[in-house]
């Protein structure tokens, strides 16, 4: 599908060969490429939907060469989009043919590992998991764990904010990070935060996790780490339709109890998973629900008690209780498969990410499957079932003419539906290109001028990664003009006293 | 007295706030007014008073979420909660006894913009970290909208962050949609007696790096343990909440204890006890406002084993206890009218982290910074960030630095 990008700056390309020059001095030896072949590998991200090739690709060291980089660009009206590992499934790190591709993968050390604060100083580019795996001696870990972790980086999962299977309990990145170092488009340095909690001015920190590149380049970042819990055990539980399962999780929540991960696949997801790693899901339930508990073993072992009794009447049909972490590692293998599970039985699909209130769930459900028939494409569903993110699997096949375009189109109906139930139009996967032009149905005009206002006021000139996330762009000088109808007198109706 | 506004809806508060525009003014943004001597006294021609602005809208307690009007009380909000066995899980600390009046005022409103966090800040997070939508009339008089009524969502930038802790220098918010949790079937606590200030961040370190979930620590040094009468004795205390469900909390009450035990003294406190405990740490007890001339009041937040280096550096004549591990250090100053913000703030910029000059006499707050000064790069975006959303400084200018 043509994606409307911002329009092509002639001018900076006509300069492409003095602009690498440059870039080449700033960054010396291999950290700049502009050979088409090798920037081929950064032409796309995880939605690989869209491809476009960089103007340039460069590949700094230091926050020195980060600095030096953005305030050439931003001195000389040059374009710049940063890119983590490059796993964004909303196109967040998609290139501009006229722009620089700034990829911060160098930047992949530990620098410090604090126990008795229970912080960890790392680099933007060190992996989700690297940072739980570089703590775990201790016992320690990092929360927030996207299906991607083996290969996100930490300065992606603060561009979208980034979840996993436990934020009901844990929290998402915004709540697992506390401090930053960051790089405005004009080269500044700041310091965010620290190893300290919660912001003494405005929560500048808060409103950079989660915005998608278009604020500022992140080179450092301090973390959370948090202790193990002691034990975790999951329970397998099988329904005859998504309102019991649906009903057994609201059942579960009333009854105080807040899972470490709480997870739902329908029909089809758990087909495709059992055929795929066959973890042992009942084949004759509409719905399937994770349930795991974490914590020191006596309170796991209670809870387990408790929510098994809980699934019982709520008519679950089976229900299987872990009897080692093999088996537990074993209930998640499926749902962790899901996605290739799904990849195996068509030849692609197009994953959504909307959160919707959880009591929606079986209208949501009933109605995509009337998109589905409509639409003549079958769709797989797994969700988070504590925070009511669903990603539904839309099956397709980009070899026949005009599948993707169906597919995308099923994809923002579903999104609208979301939004028309009280949800949102991505939980965890970001705005991107993929969903920028949906924003109007759940933003009013007013909102999303007022957003770009906060964008002005980290880059002014728009330099940033332009044309992710806001459907129209408007220039700073524009959106700080002020009409002030003035001089009428105070309205009557409001009380004065 | 000054004029004051006090709009019905969201629709009134847009015209209060374009009527000011027009006419030059400049408007207090309040709810409850409890939090009023906190802060930069800045100087404004009317109160915008949101008290009107009041009532739950939707509480939803199996999803874990609540709406009010910003103007809702928050003694209102805590009773509902407590209805269903919920509560906020951030437990907002109480500024009524510390400024001088009474207990339970303010509003929810009032608690996000001041992102009031209590001792369950470190296992739970702030007001900021709990906050999921609202509704604000911005300082160009444009009502938004940002976030949702769900926990997961990444759907633009995340304003609701931004406006916590603004101190209604950006937005007044109107509604306001927070996430609420279970609350804990029970609670027990175990005390360490006799420990130093190093000892006692020490002994903090060990039991948040074990594996029995301690949702609060606090260490009250003995000058102030005697405002603490659920203690078991009136000395040096350092204190650990463990809560959850009874048979979880048996256990890891007895694994707490046992490891602490090679430190101090073990004593464990009951539910009753323990619940007084923490609601006196949560008002900040031993520096309640006496009717006397108040004593400047700081409160400090550090990297948790910072705290007693800052400490170290304040006046002995200075009174202080720790909450967040360590991290978070209430400092009040031995004289009236004497905040010694010089040496607080050359010891917080050594250690990294900020203080806040939480109570102090108007003449003084007026005279030295009450928040944090900024680094000029950070400051320079502050700025931008207030006249992106109050170019005219209509809301509240002043309150939390002098041209912003």
């Amino acid at each position: 599908m043509p994606l409307r990008m911002p329009e092509l700056d002639a001018d900076v390309l006509a300069r492409r060969e003095r602009i690498v020059a440059t870039l080449r001095a700033i960054v010396p030896g291999e950290g700049v490429i502009a050979g088409e072949r090798e920037m081929k590998p950064y032409e796309t991200d995880g939605l690989t939907a869209y491809k476009q090739l960089p103007m340039v690709v460069v590949l700094p060291e230091t926050t020195r060469q980060v600095s030096e980089v953005l305030a050439y660009c931003h001195s000389e009206g040059i374009r710049v989009v940063p890119r983590g590992a490059g796993t964004s499934l909303s196109g967040g790190a998609l290139p501009l043919a006229d722009g620089v591709l700034l990829g911060m993968a160098k930047f992949n050390r530990i620098r410090e590992i604090d126990f008795d604060n229970r912080v960890a100083v790392v680099e933007p580019g060190v992996t989700n998991l690297g940072i739980s795996t570089a703590v775990a001696h201790a016992g320690f870990y990092y929360a927030p764990d996207p299906s991607s972790q083996i290969a996100c980086t930490i300065g992606g999962n603060i561009a979208e904010n980034s979840g996993g299977v436990h934020c009901l309990k844990y929290g998402m990145t915004t709540n697992n990070v506390l401090g930053c170092e960051i790089v405005l488009m004009n080269g500044h340095v700041l310091r965010l935060g620290g190893k300290h909690l919660d912001a003494g001015g405005y929560d500048l920190l808060g409103i950079v996790t989660g915005s998608e590149g278009l604020l500022g380049v992140v080179t450092e970042v301090t973390v959370r780490i948090l202790k193990k819990a002691e034990a975790a055990r999951a329970l397998l539980v099988g329904f005859p339709t998504s309102e019991d399962a649906g009903q057994c999780v609201s059942r579960i929540i009333g009854a105080g109890i807040i899972p470490g991960g709480m997870e739902m696949m329908d029909k089809p997801a758990i087909h495709a998973a059992e055929e795929f790693v066959h973890a042992g899901y009942p084949l004759d339930v509409e719905a399937l629900l994770i349930v795991e508990l974490d914590g020191p073993q006596a309170e796991v072992d209670h809870l387990i008690a408790r929510v098994e009794a809980i699934a019982n009447k709520c008519k679950a049909v089976s229900c299987k209780i872990s009897q080692s972490e093999e088996e537990r590692l074993l209930f998640w293998a499926g749902r962790k498969a899901a996605f290739p599970a799904v990849g195996r039985i068509s030849p692609d699909y197009y994953c959504m990410d909307g959160t919707i209130p959880r009591a929606r769930l079986p209208l949501v459900l009933h109605r995509m499957k009337e998109l589905s028939g409509k639409y003549g494409l079958r769709v797989a569903n797994v969700f988070h079932a504590g925070d009511g993110n669903l990603h539904p699997l839309i099956l397709y096949d980009a070899n026949k003419p005009g599948e993707l375009e169906k597919a995308e189109e099923f994809g923002a109906e579903i999104l609208k539906l979301c939004v028309e139930v009280g949800g949102v139009l991505t939980g965890e996967h970001g705005v991107g290109v993929e969903k920028r032009d949906l924003m109007p149905t759940m933003f009013s005009e007013t909102d999303l001028d007022q957003q770009q206002r906060l964008k002005c006021a980290f880059d002014e000139k728009g330099l940033l990664n332009p044309g992710k996330v806001f459907p129209k762009l408007h220039r700073c000088a524009e959106l700080g003009r002020m009409h002030i109808s003035g001089g009428k007198l105070p309205f009557p109706d409001i009380p004065r006293f | 007295m000054t004029d004051m506004l006090k709009p019905r809806n969201v629709r009134e508060v847009e015209e209060a706030v374009r009527w000011a525009l027009g006419n030059e003014k400049a408007l207090e943004v309040a709810g409850g007014g409890s939090k009023r001597r906190l802060g930069r006294p800045c100087q404004t021609d009317l109160t915008l008073d949101l008290s009107g602005l009041s009532g739950v809208t939707l509480y939803e307690p199996e999803e874990l979420v609540l709406s009010a009007r910003a103007g809702t009380p928050l003694a209102e909000i805590e009773k509902l909660l407590a209805e269903h066995d919920q509560e906020l899980g951030f437990e907002p600390v109480d500024y009524g006894p510390v400024l001088g009046r009474a207990r339970g005022e303010g509003t929810i409103g009032g608690v996000i913009a001041a992102n009031l966090a209590g001792p369950r800040r470190i296992k739970a997070g702030a007001a900021r970290d709990h906050f999921l939508g609202v509704t604000a009339v911005t300082g160009r008089g444009d009502t938004i909208k940002s976030g949702g009524r769900v926990v997961k969502n990444v759907t633009g930038y995340d304003v609701c962050k931004l406006l916590a802790g603004s101190w209604g220098t950006l937005a007044a918010m109107t509604d306001v949609t927070i996430k609420v949790l279970p609350r804990c079937e029970t609670e027990a606590t175990v005390v360490v007696a006799g420990l130093d200030d190093a000892r006692a961040a020490q002994a903090m370190a060990a039991a948040m790096g074990s594996s029995c979930d301690v949702s609060a620590a606090a260490h009250l040094p003995d000058h102030v343990a005697s405002s603490f009468d659920t203690l078991p004795k009136a000395e040096a205390s350092t204190v650990l909440r463990l809560e959850g469900f009874a048979p979880s909390v048996a256990h890891r009450k007895e694994v707490l204890a046992a490891a602490m035990k090679p430190l101090g003294a073990v004593t464990i406190v009951d539910e009753t006890s323990s619940r007084a405990l923490w609601r006196a740490v949560r008002e900040v007890k031993p520096f309640a406002a006496d009717g006397g001339p108040a004593r400047p009041l700081w409160r400090i937040s550090t990297a948790p084993m910072n705290g007693s280096i800052i400490a170290a550096q304040i006046t002995p004549a200075a009174q202080m206890f720790y909450d967040w591990a360590g991290g978070l250090i209430w400092v009040a100053m031995p004289f009236a009218d004497e905040p010694d913000a010089a040496s607080i703030r050359r010891a917080v910029a050594e250690a990294g982290g900020h203080a806040t000059l939480i109570r102090a006499p108007a003449a003084v707050r007026a005279s030295v910074d009450v928040f944090e000064p900024q680094e000029s790069g950070v400051a320079a975006v502050s700025k931008r960030v207030k006249e992106s959303f109050d170019p005219k400084g209509v809301l509240n200018p002043g309150r939390m630095w002098a041209g912003v």
